[in-house]
């Protein structure tokens, strides 16, 4: 009888915490990365789902799965989760709808800020934000009466003093696994660096010059000074170098600072992570990083009632305060009411700074391919700078060609 | 059997060919040939969180009436098969007209993503293939040789890495021979060289890769020819031993010739499957190091945010046609064989 008292209890007080956005009909189903802020954004919205469907896929192979998945008709998903990169697929494909509508109706707590416009239409509502940023260990540069560094110069400088220290053999760690990753790693380098990637006003490729070649150097120099496997590191695996105590200075995700501070691992590793700004470089003034952003779109090859019910339950947690007060140390909200706190130092850092965004152009994804591919040899020392370079250009210049870009 | 027991016996075998291998690899081949529409762009002006700026997009309405005129795309006739990352033609004669000595000729095509991708595909295949067959053939002789009662557990532990996921497989070698793993660690102390990796390594890793894929594979021929060897009848072998003949005589010129159509047959399928390596690479994360053209054909399709189903489609097509060219030898000899048999 107690038990039965104690459910009841549970099932009224349980329930009456969630709030009800009133949905009546409709299904959801989400598509998104796979990180912790992104798990409680999605897990906030489906306190909402009324009696709609409710489905969700968190994958870190998200970007795989978008394109094809929101080109069927019905599409799978009725949401995606996108960041600045992949929006552009689904801009270039057609495959998102303009949510104006929606959110004049249910956009009540969104803020202006949080919507992202293309040609004054509303595409996507972001809910937070995101960079790479350093981290390093306050106790061993303490010990070696290193000062925290500010540029990547520094952070060699550092890492060679830490190595010949004799205290770890492979200071410095950042996602550097061939693809994706490695492309990311250039793109903010050569940003830092002062570089464009295209010729102004045109889709032909500009990375062959000083700036490239310099960023090309400096990601060598570093890749010298971390782990030899490097080419095969993502972000998970610099992680767990980091955690197992084998690295003083990383480059990594602010989205990771929660996992990196959690009460998992070794403590005194824990206690002695210390988080900054992203570096400059080459005597740069703005950080070798880009800004990013994560947001909410809705599949345009879906029913309007499904979108309805999609969209209210998104911008429930789009513009929740209580999700960005309990989940603070997840990530930088951008949503009303967040008050930053010490692991999102990162962001707004590089905010201060003057970071750039990560450039939303129609053609950038498949200069990121070429990237990600054409760059590995020279860091292996089996060409030149300028060999690389023109491989990444010929080979954008071949993909580009066939999508019709130039 | 006669002729027309055949076709009805052949038939739905055929049918669920045709539909599932037949006319996919038609549709492939028609996609290869044509590339996206020119892209019509326009600027627009772009706002996010961290302020506004002009930039181009997609004008998609302009996109959707051209695709809806031609929804294959552009006709490209063998545009995307000689293109930088294909063929390459024009590259290949650019650096024939350029370079001084045959060396760097050479350094400058094998740079090339396709040439990159087939030598690393047929130097899997040349070391795979034979060491293979080898190796099985010599495992299933001395399995044969040895008692009947612990043949069982021994054959069960023999077929084990071809009932490994081949992914897992892969996986947990990668983990052994990271730096800090059992193998990577080891030989780190061997060669007294902590900069030293397997992983980073190009030639370590087409070795690990080669190695991995004889572990893998061994077991299917092991496995074939056990079941040969079981056929192989008694009495010429009573008849050798009695006449003096030495144990790799009686292999060379009793066993061998018997089961010589079942060694064809292996080496035709190991062919075949080692020139679509591609697990592995996925496995080792070794990308970087070596690309296959099955990972060239994976990386168009599913590596970018942009698919290049053209790009994808003539790599297809050109693995198809590898892969016949590989085989043609064994296909004539098998041919010639069975007409003479007739």
């Amino acid at each position: 009888m107690r038990k039965i008292l104690v459910t009841l209890l549970f099932l009224l007080f349980g329930t009456s915490a969630y709030a009800d956005c009133n949905i009546k009909s409709g299904s959801i189903n989400i598509l998104a990365n796979d990180f912790p802020a992104l798990r409680t954004f999605v897990e906030t919205s489906k306190q909402c789902k009324g009696s709609a469907d409710f489905k969700v896929t968190h994958s870190s192979e998200h970007n795989k799965i978008a394109v094809p998945a929101l080109t069927a008709n019905p599409s799978e998903f009725s949401a995606r989760i996108a960041a600045n990169s992949s929006i552009v697929p689904l801009m270039n494909q057609d495959l998102i709808r303009p949510l104006d509508d929606l959110v004049k109706k249910y956009g009540k707590g969104i803020q202006d800020s949080q919507l992202i416009t293309i040609d004054g239409k509303v595409m996507a509502v972001a809910f937070m934000a995101n960079t790479q940023h350093l981290y390093y260990r306050e106790d061993v540069l303490k010990d070696l009466g290193i000062d925290v560094p500010k540029t990547y110069e520094e952070v060699v400088a550092a890492s060679e003093k830490i190595r010949a220290s004799g205290k770890m053999q492979y200071p410095y760690a950042a996602a550097y696994k061939a693809g994706w990753n490695l492309a990311e790693e250039f793109v903010n380098m050569y940003i830092g660096h002062g570089g464009e990637f295209f010729k102004s006003g045109s889709a032909e490729p500009n990375v062959n010059n000083a700036k490239g070649v310099a960023t090309l150097n400096m990601l060598k120099k570093l890749s010298e000074l971390s782990n030899p496997d490097y080419l095969t590191h993502d972000s998970e695996a610099i992680k767990v170098e980091w955690e197992s105590g084998n690295v003083a200075l990383m480059t990594l995700w602010a989205s990771r600072s929660g996992t990196l501070l959690d009460d998992e691992g070794d403590p005194n590793i824990t206690k002695a992570t210390k988080l900054t700004g992203p570096a400059t470089v080459g005597g740069g003034n703005i950080p070798a990083a880009t800004l990013w952003w994560d947001g909410f779109t809705l599949a345009k090859n879906r029913s309007d009632a499904d979108a309805e019910a999609t969209f209210r339950a998104l911008a429930h947690a789009a513009s929740n305060k209580k999700m960005v007060a309990d989940a603070a140390d997840q990530a930088v909200w951008l949503v009303e009411g967040f008050v930053p706190g010490p692991k999102s130092i990162g962001v707004i850092e590089a905010v201060k700074m003057g970071a750039k965004p990560y450039p939303m152009l129609p053609q950038m994804g498949l200069m990121h391919g070429a990237l990600g591919s054409e760059i590995v040899e020279f860091l292996q020392g089996k060409e030149s700078a300028e060999q690389a370079l023109k491989d990444v250009e010929a080979a954008y210049t071949s993909k580009a060609k066939e999508q019709g870009f130039l | 059997m006669p002729n027309k027991t055949f076709f009805w016996f052949f038939l739905p075998t055929g049918l669920a060919m045709v539909l599932f291998i037949g006319l996919p690899i038609i549709s492939t081949g028609v996609q290869s040939f044509y590339a996206q529409h020119d892209q019509v762009v326009k600027e627009v002006k772009k706002c996010d969180p961290f302020g506004c700026t002009v930039s181009i997009v997609v004008d998609n309405e302009e996109t959707t009436k051209i695709r809806e005129a031609k929804p294959l795309g552009k006709f490209n006739g063998f545009g995307t098969y000689v293109d930088r990352n294909h063929l390459a033609t024009e590259e290949i004669k650019k650096f024939w007209n350029e370079t001084e000595t045959f060396g760097e000729f050479v350094d400058q095509v094998t740079n090339l993503p396709f040439y990159k991708a087939l030598i690393f595909t047929l130097t899997y295949c040349i070391f795979v293939t034979p060491n293979v067959l080898l190796l099985g053939f010599i495992i299933a002789l001395s399995l044969n040789a040895i008692s009947r009662k612990i043949r069982g557990p021994l054959i069960f532990g023999t077929i084990l890495p071809m009932i490994v996921t081949p992914l897992v497989g892969s996986l947990v070698l990668f983990w052994m021979i990271d730096s800090q793993g059992i193998i990577g660690a080891n030989i780190q102390n061997l060669m007294n060289d902590p900069y030293l990796s397997l992983k980073s390594s190009k030639t370590l890793t087409w070795i690990t890769i080669i190695i991995y894929g004889i572990w893998h594979h061994s077991p299917f021929a092991f496995v074939v020819f056990y079941a040969a060897l079981q056929t192989v009848p008694q009495e010429p072998i009573e008849a050798a031993i009695i006449d003096g003949a030495s144990r790799f005589q009686r292999i060379k010129h009793i066993v061998l010739p018997h089961i010589y159509p079942v060694v064809t047959f292996v080496a035709l399928i190991s062919l075949m499957d080692n020139f679509r390596v591609f697990e592995p690479i996925i496995g080792f994360s070794a990308e970087g190091s070596a690309q296959s053209l099955s990972w060239l054909i994976y990386d168009n399709l599913v590596n970018e945010e942009v698919i290049l189903f053209g790009s994808a489609a003539a790599t297809s097509m050109m693995t198809i046609i590898g892969i016949a060219i590989l085989l043609a030898p064994v296909l004539v000899r098998t041919w010639k064989e069975f007409k003479t048999a007739r």
